[in-house]
């Protein structure tokens, strides 16, 4: 239980700094608000619609767009760096879409420190990976469809996080979708690509199922779509409503960020080109469940139910991902095993409430750094081996990609919590908040964030160890290797591919303890999410010793079973808990057992009452209408005397009619 | 003597009629272009014709498209307009913004119809000789000289005159001229197709006799409302109908009988029989025209109709206009579903549309008048982008219009079929396209002029609409091509550029329909 007077200064502090968004209009610096989505759309357009025509130069343009909206919105951190207080919150009101009594469907931006943020991460993040894109994806006959998607996402993410109300989040939110579902797919040619695209889509379309509620909820008991007035609201709607709405924006987030029970599309999102699993699948799309529920503190403020089902959620995906990513050797499904533990970490602090919203955010916005710095060199790794990702097929690669070597052991090091570095920071920090919650589920959760921090450090290590270190196990034939198959010579990437990775990697470095220096990060994010330091049953010395120790452990123990023994170069047999790891803990067996074959039955069903039922309605009535037509039809002969007759006929009947309307 | 001479002086002084000529200055650069077009057949040399008549009837509409907004400029704040020409002509929002949107379509009309890349043996979409008989050895030896008809241009320019007249005129006796203006000119057009002439001609005069039989209707009910009111004026018609309690049958017979005369030029049930018939006939440019600008000329005549006239009289005229709207919109969709001719599936879409605008007029609020006049501005552009497409899809024996020869066209020509996709989802009246804006803009008005039973049969004729636009899509982009299909032909800019007129303004009023809504409510009052 939360104890009061924390749950009051909390309170409090919500209502100081974050109640509703009360803005300004953009004016000034602010009033170019728009190009930072309209750059990269424009991008996207003129490559789409200009077709092979922009072949030569489509990713220059792309990667330009995608340079100016960062520029664009560095511009306007600047800008909000010079205001303070409610100046920093600035709406810009572009267009009314259908605006019919009082449904107003607005198209209208709003920048604040929240969206400021991701602005920056999404662009930045952006810009480096569109870089990277440039010769990852050099010798790609379809590089600028790539780069047309690529900036399509952009767009749409950046309108996601600008929207100043939930419809237009929605526009943004499917738009990620769908450019998340055109890249996962992006090699449609292999079946694999095009089945992982389709399973990442329908099962987000069960995440948007809950987020079109949420938002039919809001504008029944509001009225409205804008965050103004639906987070002002949220007060004085009953609890049974928030929480409903509260549910629905969990299950929307469970979607989009790959949270329990709808984890399973991020391991096969995997199929699509390494730079959009860095972007997408690890630094920007995947957090946006993150971002709806910080954005709608407000209505979770509002509901504790639905806060302790973000808190059980986070925490169940916590461990899951850990757990399944101690098993794998697919090392792009490792970093997504470990993508969905880290996202889990993020939505488990959003869910604690003020105590843990700026902390979720800071954690964001590292592990954007590093995890994004992570898959970046797993792509380098896999450019140097043939496109390997088998980690048993790697070993001590150390030498061969020193650039690579590195960039990737500095997110390592980062993402396990090293001391000092970024991930130690935002990390401790969240298991700090989740301990300060009090009460028993404070323990709960603080236990399962430590015991996550240490099965992070292991199955990190475990990634690193095989990666770069040991024998250099690709030097020989896989057992069943095609008759043509070469030993690879791996090399180090091209600077394009580098130096985003250098970038990055500092990012991964410095953001942490930039972040952390004098609370700057969290005092930033205060005034829109409001901030309470909760109730730490120990000291926070206590606490960072204790996730430090597990860290300890877990490198530890990661250490002993991959570096001090042989790496076997095919997966050797294993206890009953491994292979269910290695299987993702069975969750598509029990998707298919528990949904898809339960589904198939009602599908069946639904087909037979269809084709009986109201085919025979549907088919009735179509065949009555037709048949009417041709009938009717036949009046048309082509005669202009029957033309006539008709239309005296009519004027008759019209005539008669208005004098008959008189009489009755 | 002088006293005497003083009184024969002062008996014989007429009042001269005062014009204010500027603010006719639109309708009346038309007509100017008009005259310089039949000067220019006179007396320019035949091969200069075509690219004088063009440049003369471009420039002139654009002059007059200028002079529109300079004129609604100079609308005073609370957007009344005034009545000029001897209370003929108002000059108001709904002028200009008809005047205007007709301008437009007239601007993409010309540029269809000079056209000269599509027929293979070189020419336009008109018969090389109108007045050699089809078939004859005459029309032959006209073709293989390659000769081309510019009285085309002067023609479209007379009819706009007259539409542009219609929707201003404040008078019934205006009102008329305006609609033999419009019209006659029209019917000589539809004959003047290059191919399948018998069935041009036919259309042609087909379209003649019932347009002469409706306006015989048109001016029977003017005399009945002259013989009731003493006057032509629309106000006076207006003011004497108001109070109108008894005896008035003249009134109300007279009102039904220019109602048909109108209802007859926008093509509502049951007087929409010529419709299939001439746009099929007519040459393709010519259909486009006649199907989007008529339709604006004439819906503006009719809400001026009653709005200025009949507003006392609405629950005499209201269940019958509410009759005549369902059974458009049924009997267009119905029909439409079992056609297998392109150019006649639009135009049962022309008529399911017109029930579709009427919805809109009747709810006789100004929510009424601007959605209306919004949805003539969507429709019109869809409705000659959809003819213009029409025009590129050709084999041997011209225009394949048959519905079967456009299967698999996405498959051949993506971008071409891409279009005709979206003007057919426009129609439908699908989301983030024009239709949508138009479609909902109109139900909204009629709903809350209370005419809700119209809005319940508006919604499921748009459902039962979407069937034959959708199907058609279907057979596009999911059947395979026919081996002998027919060819996209590459059209010169003028073409591409009618086409991407209507593709822009259908996208644009789909995603962001504000602005123009707003003008259309600004321009929704009536000068009484």
């Amino acid at each position: 239980m939360i104890e009061t007077s924390s749950l009051a200064s909390g309170a409090l502090l919500a209502n100081e700094g974050g109640g509703g968004l009360h803005s300004t209009a953009a004016s000034g610096a602010f009033s170019a608000l728009w190009l930072v989505v309209g750059l990269p759309l424009l991008g996207a357009v003129l490559l789409l619609v200009g077709g092979k025509r922009t072949n030569p130069f489509g990713h220059i343009l792309a990667t330009a767009l995608a340079l100016g909206s960062f520029v664009v919105g560095v511009l306007m951190f600047v800008t909000m760096l010079d205001k303070s207080g409610p100046g920093r919150s600035v709406d810009q009101h572009l267009w009314t879409w259908a605006p019919v009594n009082e449904f107003q469907a607005d198209i209208g931006l709003h920048l604040d420190q929240l969206s400021m943020v991701f602005v920056l991460l999404i662009t930045g993040v952006g810009s480096l990976i569109h870089i990277y894109s440039i010769g990852y994806m050099a010798h790609d006959e379809n590089r600028r469809r790539f780069f047309a998607y690529l900036n399509l996402f952009v767009a749409a993410m950046l309108l996601l996080v600008l929207a100043n109300n939930y419809l237009l989040l929605y526009v943004g939110w499917e738009g990620v979708g769908l450019a998340s579902y055109l890249l996962i797919g992006f090699w449609q040619h292999k079946p694999s690509a095009a089945t992982a695209a389709k399973k990442a889509f329908i099962m987000n379309r069960v995440g948007d199922f809950g987020l079109a509620v949420a938002i039919f909820l809001m504008f029944t008991t509001f009225g409205t779509f804008s965050f103004e007035d639906v987070l002002g609201g949220s007060a004085t709607a009953s609890d049974g409503t928030m929480t409903a709405i509260g549910l629905m924006l969990l299950l929307a987030a469970c979607g989009k960020s790959a949270q329990f029970p709808l984890q399973a599309w991020l391991g096969d999102a995997m199929e699509g080109p390494t730079p959009v699993s860095a972007l997408i699948h690890a630094a920007t799309m995947v957090t946006a469940g993150v971002y709806l529920i910080t954005r709608s503190a407000e209505i979770f403020d509002a509901s504790p139910d639905a806060q302790l089902a973000v808190t059980i959620v986070g925490a169940i995906t916590v461990l899951f991902g850990a757990i399944v990513g101690c098993a794998k050797d697919d090392i792009k499904k490792a970093l997504a095993a470990s993508t969905m533990s880290q996202i889990g970490y993020m939505i488990l602090a959003a869910g604690l409430g003020p105590i843990g919203y700026a902390f979720a955010i800071m954690h964001l916005v590292t592990h954007g750094f590093f995890k994004a710095g992570l898959f970046l060199g797993a792509g380098s790794v896999m450019h140097g081996m043939n496109d390997e990702v088998d980690m048993r097929r790697y070993g001590g690669l150390r030498k061969y990609m020193p650039i690579t070597f590195v960039t990737f052991g500095l997110g390592y090091l980062a993402i396990i919590g090293f001391p000092l570095l970024s991930g130690f920071f935002s990390k401790d920090k969240i298991i700090e908040a989740a301990f300060a919650k009090g009460g028993t589920s404070g323990w709960i959760l603080g236990a399962v964030t430590l015991l996550a921090a240490g099965l992070t450090a292991y199955y990190m290590t475990r990634v690193m160890l095989m990666t770069f270190f040991g024998k250099e196990r690709w030097k020989e034939a896989p057992a069943g290797a095609p008759a043509d198959w070469h030993e690879p010579h791996p090399h180090e990437s091209p600077v394009s591919m580098t130096g985003p990775m250098i970038l990055l990697a500092f990012g991964s470095v410095f953001a942490g303890g930039l972040f952390a220096l004098n609370d700057s990060f969290v005092k930033w994010l205060t005034p829109v999410t409001g901030f309470s330091h909760g109730d730490l049953p120990m000291s926070e010395w206590a606490v960072t010793g204790m996730a430090i120790a597990m860290v300890a452990l877990g490198t530890a123990v990661a250490y002993l079973q991959y570096a001090r023994r042989e790496v076997p170069s095919v997966a050797p047999a294993a206890s009953p808990v491994t292979v269910a790891a290695r299987r993702d803990l069975y969750q598509d067996a029990i998707n298919e057992g528990l949904v898809m074959r339960p589904g198939q039955y009602l599908t069946r069903l639904l087909v037979w009452f269809d084709n009986k039922g109201v085919d025979g309605f549907v088919g009735g009535l179509a065949a009555f209408v037709g048949g009417t037509s041709a009938r009717v039809r036949r009046v048309q002969t082509g005669f202009v005397r029957t033309y006539a007759l008709s239309m005296f006929g009519g004027t008759l009947l019209v005539v008669a009619c208005t004098l008959m309307a008189r009489m009755a | 003597m002088s006293t005497a001479a003083t009184a024969t002086l002062a008996v014989t002084k007429v009042d001269a009629p005062t014009i204010e000529y500027g603010k006719l200055s639109p309708i009346l650069i038309v007509a100017g272009v008009a005259v310089v077009g039949v000067l220019i057949e006179a007396f320019l040399p035949r091969p200069a014709r075509y690219r004088a008549q063009l440049t003369v009837a471009l420039v002139g509409m654009i002059a007059a498209f200028g002079a529109i907004v300079w004129l609604a400029r100079d609308l005073p704040d609370d957007h009344r307009g005034s009545i000029t020409a001897m209370g003929a002509i108002a000059v108001d929002g709904p002028s200009l913004f008809l005047q205007g949107t007709l301008l437009l379509i007239g601007i993409a009309s010309v540029l269809l119809i000079g056209e000269r890349r599509l027929e293979p043996a070189g020419g336009d979409a008109f018969a090389p000789q109108a007045a050699a008989a089809p078939g004859s050895q005459q029309e032959k030896d006209a073709a293989a000289a390659g000769w081309t008809q510019t009285e085309v241009y002067p023609l479209a320019m007379f009819s706009l005159v007259g539409m542009l007249l219609f929707p201003a005129a404040n008078d019934l006796l205006m009102m008329f001229v305006a609609l033999e203006i419009l019209s006659l000119p029209l019917y000589l057009l539809c004959g003047l197709a290059r191919r399948n002439r018998l069935l041009s001609q036919e259309a042609a005069l087909k379209y003649f006799l019932l347009g002469a039989f409706s306006s015989a209707f048109f001016l029977f009910g003017v005399a009945m409302l002259y013989g009731y009111s003493g006057s032509v004026s629309l106000d006076k018609i207006g003011v004497a109908s108001a109070g109108a309690m008894d005896n008035d049958a003249l009134l109300l017979i007279g009102l039904a009988m220019v109602a048909v005369g109108l209802l007859f030029k926008v093509g509502a049930v049951p007087f929409h029989s010529w419709t299939p018939d001439v746009y099929q006939g007519a040459p393709t440019p010519i259909t486009g025209f006649m199907a989007a600008a008529t339709k604006v000329a004439a819906f503006g005549a009719m809400m001026r109709f009653f709005y200025v006239a009949l507003p006392g009289m609405r629950w005499d005229w209201r269940p019958v206009m509410i009759g005549v709207a369902i059974a458009t919109m049924v009997a267009g969709a119905v029909i439409a579903i079992t056609q297998t001719d392109v150019k006649r599936l639009l135009a049962y879409s022309s008529i399911a549309h017109a029930g579709f605008i009427l919805t809109g007029m009747i709810a006789m609020n100004d929510a009424g008048v601007s959605s209306t006049m919004f949805y003539l501005v969507a429709y019109g552009f869809v409705t000659l982008g959809a003819f213009a497409v029409v025009t590129l899809v050709r084999d041997a024996r011209g225009e394949a219009t048959h519905l079967s020869h456009w299967a698999g066209l996405g498959r051949r020509s993506p971008l071409v079929a891409g279009v005709f996709a979206l003007f057919l989802l426009a129609f439908a009246g699908i989301p983030l396209t024009s239709g949508f804006a138009g479609k909902f803009a109109v139900f909204q008005a009629a709903a809350r002029g209370g005419a809700g039973s119209l809005v319940v049969v508006g919604v499921l004729c748009s459902a039962i609409a979407a069937f034959f636009y959708v199907r058609v899509i279907v057979l596009m982009f999911f059947s395979e091509p026919k081996a002998d299909g027919p060819t996209v032909v590459v059209p010169s800019v003028m073409t591409t550029a009618a086409i991407a007129l209507g593709v822009a303004v259908t996208v644009v009023l789909g995603i962001l329909p504000q602005p123009v809504l707003d003008l259309a409510d600004k321009a929704a009052l009536f000068v009484h």
